[in-house]
Order: structure tokens, then sequence, then C-alpha cells
């Protein structure tokens, strides 16, 4: 007998390039599809200096998710998550909207205080996570709850809109021709890279999500790797929460960001990052975040109504994950095998 | 040992304490609090988060979570007023249907999770965006529910002497949890949960029916969601796709504050009861005070779920055996994921 591989998908398992083939060939596919079926999904236009298009804006609206599954993948691979980014970006938007209409603070000090008060919130995560050791899920979820509540306490359960053109310049704006959400994700996928793959933070967070005990036993500060990667979920959030509001020229606390936390999670695990920590994969995590968007920019465009869009969405989750799954892909890979046999002719048994 | 059974305690005696403080705080502020009819409205008002977190209950205990509960409060609600109004069928009928709807959801992705090792988080969460999109395929928009017999439901109570009644939601509510009682402390189901959350690999080796019960979990509280969404109908007399929104967070705070461990293993039935009260009395009171905003709310149960989780926090900690090794030593670990 031969005995069984312990690690049915090791053979795919060469690094980033091939764990990005599944969530890439599930983007190639659904681009496929809208290249032949959906009309005017690939049509770009130039008006006023500025490119138009579904692909820009599949690019602009999935900055939010993009950017919070940044921070989430970072999170998710010291082997924690973070429920509360959601709520996080309702905070941040609603303090830019309450500082920008009812101060005269100047614009700097208000974005200053709306990202500060969402690395606060990271860190608050963060300190009960690292420092009391409380399971990320129920740590998180503690502000997942009341974070909702604390930025109706700041808008006074009013809906807040305002009209600083810097600040709605960060939603609607447009640089290099590009939306300049994308413009900022770039520059978050850019710092964040830097910072994880050309320095040693990157490995420490691996370190941490794959053997804690080990990494502390090899003198990695796991309390601090720990206590940073959820500042740094909180400040994306933030950002986030920025574009969210500066969006819609208005700070929705009820709305904004609602359920996104776990949009972002869901690109996180499709993009090739396990839930249960270690390796991290930011370009598949983006590649994640455009794939969901795809999805729901083609669901609007076939005219189905968003409503009822979470069901197809619900079926490639299971999909893609199902693919990525060691145990899946041994059953099919032995299906294939026994069919093979079966199919070969009765005299291939000698070779 | 006994003092570690005295340990496990801690937390459930807490919550009692918290609700009866709570309570108490209530009932000095506000004359009309303290009265059987407030009692009886808690049991009633809050009877599909009840339902909804006591499945949920037994959910956590083995270890797991259950994100799908709420879509499935409203999937349910509005299949039984499409099938009442557009294809004439008996309520009784469409509620069985509905049920049978909500457990078989239940039972697929407890399948999911046990034959293909996928993560309860990720599959319940493509479960809840399944069961709410489905929702909105069968009709997106409300539908109401006008039947002879849904109406006469409404007028079933036990009488309690006096001017209360106990309406059927609460009924139903005390129901399900006297039966979740039952199946948790005193059935093999019920020690199997337990053995799960507390380590899968040992009950493996124990022998324990790991993957049926496991599945059965994720069935019951299919069954339990699409209770609590028959329940939600009977209030509003109607079915909607929207209905249900954030239930599962509120069954899972309820759990939380009644003393049960999200890691699994460690929690009572009688706890998430009491979890549910608390959260009842708080957003009572909220309302008796007039002046306070619904937000409070959030943030009341946001800082009540934080102090518990410490409470839990500290007395797993306390429990070291003499010989060194924590009785949890995975408080810190991976999520339960």
């Amino acid at each position: 007998m031969r005995p069984k591989n312990p690690h049915p998908a090791g053979r795919r398992e060469h690094g980033a390039a091939a764990r990005l083939f599944w969530p890439l060939a599930a983007l190639a596919l659904l681009l496929a599809f809208n290249f032949v079926f959906t009309e005017g999904f690939f049509r770009l236009e130039i008006r006023d200096g500025h490119l138009y298009g579904v692909l820009i804006d599949i690019l602009n609206h999935g900055s939010r998710v993009m950017l919070l599954a940044l921070g989430m993948t970072l999170v998710i691979a010291t082997g924690g998550v973070d429920l509360s980014v959601g709520a996080v970006m309702a905070v941040a938007g609603a303090v830019a909207a309450v500082l920008a209409t009812k101060t005269n603070l100047p614009f700097g000090a208000v974005l200053a205080a709306a990202l500060g008060i969402s690395v606060v919130a990271g860190m608050w995560n963060g300190l009960l996570v690292a420092g009391f050791r409380i399971q990320p899920i129920v740590a998180t979820l503690v502000l997942m709850v009341a974070g909702r509540g604390i930025a109706q306490l700041i808008t006074d359960g009013q809906i807040v809109t305002f009209t600083d053109p810097r600040l709605v310049f960060v939603g609607n704006g447009h640089l290099f021709g590009l939306p300049f959400t994308v413009t900022i994700v770039a520059a978050a996928l850019a710092v964040t890279w830097a910072l994880a793959r050309r320095t040693a933070v990157g490995l420490f967070i691996e370190c941490v999500g794959s053997n804690e005990t080990a990494s502390r036993y090899s003198g990695v500060n796991v309390r601090l790797v720990k206590f940073l990667v959820y500042a740094f979920a909180g400040f994306c959030a933030g950002v986030a929460g920025l574009m969210a509001a500066s969006n819609i020229k208005c700070a929705d606390s009820n709305h904004a960001g609602l359920y996104l936390e776990l949009d972002a999670i869901l690109a996180v695990v499709v993009g090739g990052t396990a839930l249960t920590g270690g390796r991290f994969y930011l370009g598949g995590s983006i590649v994640g975040a455009l794939l969901i968007q795809t999805l729901t920019t083609m669901m609007y465009m076939r005219d189905v109504s968003s409503d009822v869009a979470p069901v197809p969405k619900a079926l490639v989750i299971i999909a893609v994950c199902l693919l990525q799954s060691p145990v899946f892909r041994g059953q099919v890979s032995g299906l294939v095998r026994r069919g093979v046999r079966r199919l070969r002719p009765a005299g291939g048994k000698a070779s | 040992m006994r003092i570690a059974i005295k340990q496990r305690h801690i937390p459930l005696a807490a919550t009692a304490l918290v609700l009866a403080i709570v309570y108490a705080a209530a009932a000095m502020k506000f004359p009309g609090f303290f009265s059987l009819r407030v009692l009886v409205d808690f049991f009633k008002d809050n009877a599909f988060v009840g339902v909804a977190a006591i499945g949920m209950t037994f959910v956590i205990l083995s270890g797991g979570i259950d994100l799908s509960v709420g879509a499935v409060v409203g999937l349910t609600s509005i299949l039984i007023a499409t099938l009442v109004r557009d294809h004439s069928v008996h309520p009784l009928e469409a509620i069985a249907l509905a049920l049978l709807c909500g457990s078989a959801l239940g039972a697929v992705m407890g399948c999911l999770i046990h034959f293909q090792k996928l993560p309860p988080f990720l599959v319940t969460l493509a479960g809840m965006f399944f069961a709410r999109g489905l929702g909105f395929l069968v009709s997106g928009e409300s539908i109401g529910i006008k039947h002879p017999f849904y109406a006469r439901l409404m007028d079933v109570g036990l009488p309690l002497g006096g001017a209360a009644t106990v309406p059927l939601t609460a009924l139903v509510f005390l129901a399900v949890f006297a039966a979740g009682v039952y199946l948790a402390h005193f059935t093999k189901f019920g020690r199997t949960v337990y053995a799960i959350g507390g380590s899968e690999p040992s009950a493996l080796l124990m022998g324990l029916a790991v993957g049926r019960t496991k599945i059965l979990v994720y069935t019951l509280n299919g069954f339990c969601a699409s209770l609590a969404g028959v329940v939600f109908s009977f209030y509003g007399q109607a079915g909607n796709p929207t209905w249900g929104i954030g239930i599962e967070l509120d069954a899972i705070a309820a759990v939380v504050i009644g003393g049960t461990l999200l890691s699994g293993g460690v929690g009572y039935v009688a706890g998430t009861l009491m979890g549910v009260l608390i959260l009842g009395v708080i957003q009572t009171a909220i309302a008796f005070q007039g002046n306070l905003n619904t937000w409070w709310t959030k943030i009341a149960v946001g800082v009540l779920l934080l102090v518990f989780i410490l409470l839990q926090n500290v007395v797993s900690r306390v429990s070291v055996r003499p010989g060194g090794a924590k009785r949890r030593p995975a408080a810190a670990g991976k999520t339960p994921v």
C-alpha cells in the first residue's frame, strides 16, 4: 500500500505565485464570462481626462474591501480575526463628519483625528487579544457591537452631511485619470508590502501564526506583533471609513461598513491565506476583493436584484473554499485517479 | 476537584448576580417594572432571540459558531407568508415546511464543516448570504399573513391568574428552553457536544460519534433559527426578507453573557436564558427611561460583553492545576473558527 500523502496539495505550494493561481483563475473566468455575455463590460471611455467604465467602477467600489483586506490579512496571518472593522469604519466617518461640520479645525487635523481614533480602536482590540489573551473573535466582537453605538453617540444619531471639498475629494476625486481611491489602495498595498516583505515584520507575523510557542522561544515578541497588526487593521478601517463617508458626502453610522468585515475576511480567505494563520498573501487578498466586487458589479449589470445577489456570492465562496481545501482536493484527485485506472485497457496493468 | 467545579460555576453565578442587580436597579427606578406583566413581556418580546440563542448555545458549546441565524429568520418568515398567501397552504403545513428548510440548511452547513473540514465561520457566513438572498428571491417585499388560523394563534395563551397571560410566543421560548436543558445535560448527545467542545481529538479517541453530533448540532441550530423566524412572524403577522438582521450577534452576546466560553466545552443552557433576560431588561429599562437613546443599548451590551469576557479570562487563568498545566491552555490560541 502506498502511504497516504500527508499534504495532498503539497505539489502546488511553490510560493505566492502558485497560491494566486485559483483566485486569479476564478477572476479570469468571471471576466471571460462577462467579455462574452455582458455587453459593455470592457468598454472604457475618457471624459474630462478621467477614465470611466465598468472595470474602473469595480476598482473604485472594491477599494474599501481591498483596504480592509490588507489589514485583515495580517491579522488573520497571526491566527486572529478582526470583526470590528466595519464598526470602526462608521466611527471614523462619524468623527470626520462631525469635526468637519461643527468645528473650524484644519483639514489635516480632521483627518488625523479620524485616523487616530481608528488606530486607538485597533489598539484596543490588540490590547484585549495580546494583553489579556482573549480569543480574537470574542475580543473584537465587543467593539463590533459597541462601535456602532459609539458612532451614533458621536453623530447624536443623525446622518451628518458635509461639503468640505477636500473631504469629498477622498472618495470622489480623480488622480492620474483614475479615481483617487485607487491611488490610496495602491499606496497602501505598496507600503504594506514593503513593510511586511522587505523587513522582518512579515516573517514575525507568519511565525506567530504558525506556532506561537515556538516563536516565543525563538525570541519573537509575540504580544507586540499581535498588538501591532490589530492597530494596523484599525488604521486601514479608518481610511476605508473616510472613503465610504466621503463617497456619499455624509456619515451614516447605521450603514457605513455594515457587513464589510465579512467581505474582507472572505477576500483574505479567497486569496489563499488560511484562517488558522501562518503564511499570508497580500496580492491574493487584493485579488479576492476584486473577485467579490466583480461578482457584485456583474449582478447589477445583468439586472439581478442587489438583494438576491448574495445567493451566487455564497455559492462562489463555498466553491473557492472547497477548491482550496486539502480534503476536497484529495477526494477529487482520488476520484480522478480511480477513473483513469478504470479507463485504462486491461493490459495496462503490466506496466 | 471540588474547587475546580466551583470555579466553573463562577461565570454562571456572575450572570445570575448581574441579572439580579440589573433587574433590582430597574425595578427601583421604575415603579411599574416589578410586575408579573412586565416579566411575562420579557419572555414574549425576547422569545425569538431566546430561541435562537438556545440553538446557538449548542453550536458554541461544540466549539463552533453560526452566523446564518438572522438570515434564516428572515427566510423562514417570508417563506411562510408566501406559502400561505400565494399557494394557499395551511399555516401549520407552511410552518412545518419552513422548519424543515431551516433544518436542512443547517444540516448542509454541518456536513460541509465536518466532511470538508471547512471553518464554521466561513461556511455559516456563506449560509447567511445564501439564506438572505434566497429570502429576497422568494419575495422582495413584506407580505402579510392573513389567515384566521394565524390570528387565532395569537390568542392562545396560558392564563396565570390576574391580568397576566403567557402568550404562545413565550410558551414556545420556554418549551425550547426546557428541551435545551434536557438535551444538553441529560442525554448522550449533550455529553458528546461538551466533549467535542472540550477537545475534539479526545472525543474522537474516546470513540464518540463526533461527526454525527457536529452535523446534528448545526441541524438543531438551523431548526431553532427557523423556529425563531416562525415566532417573529407571529409578532408581525407577516413575513419580510429583511427581518432578523443582527439576531445572530444578539444570540452570541446572550450566550457569552450567559457564561458560556466561546472556545467551547464550558457553559449552561440556563446561563443563556439569563443572558437573554439581561439583554431584555437593559432594552426595556432604556425604553422606560425615555430620554436615553437606543444606541446606549449597543454600548451597554458591548460593555457587558467585555466584563464577562474578562471575568471568564480571569476564571480560566486562576484554574491552573498544582502540576502547572493550565486547564484551558487554548484561551489565547486559535480562534474557534
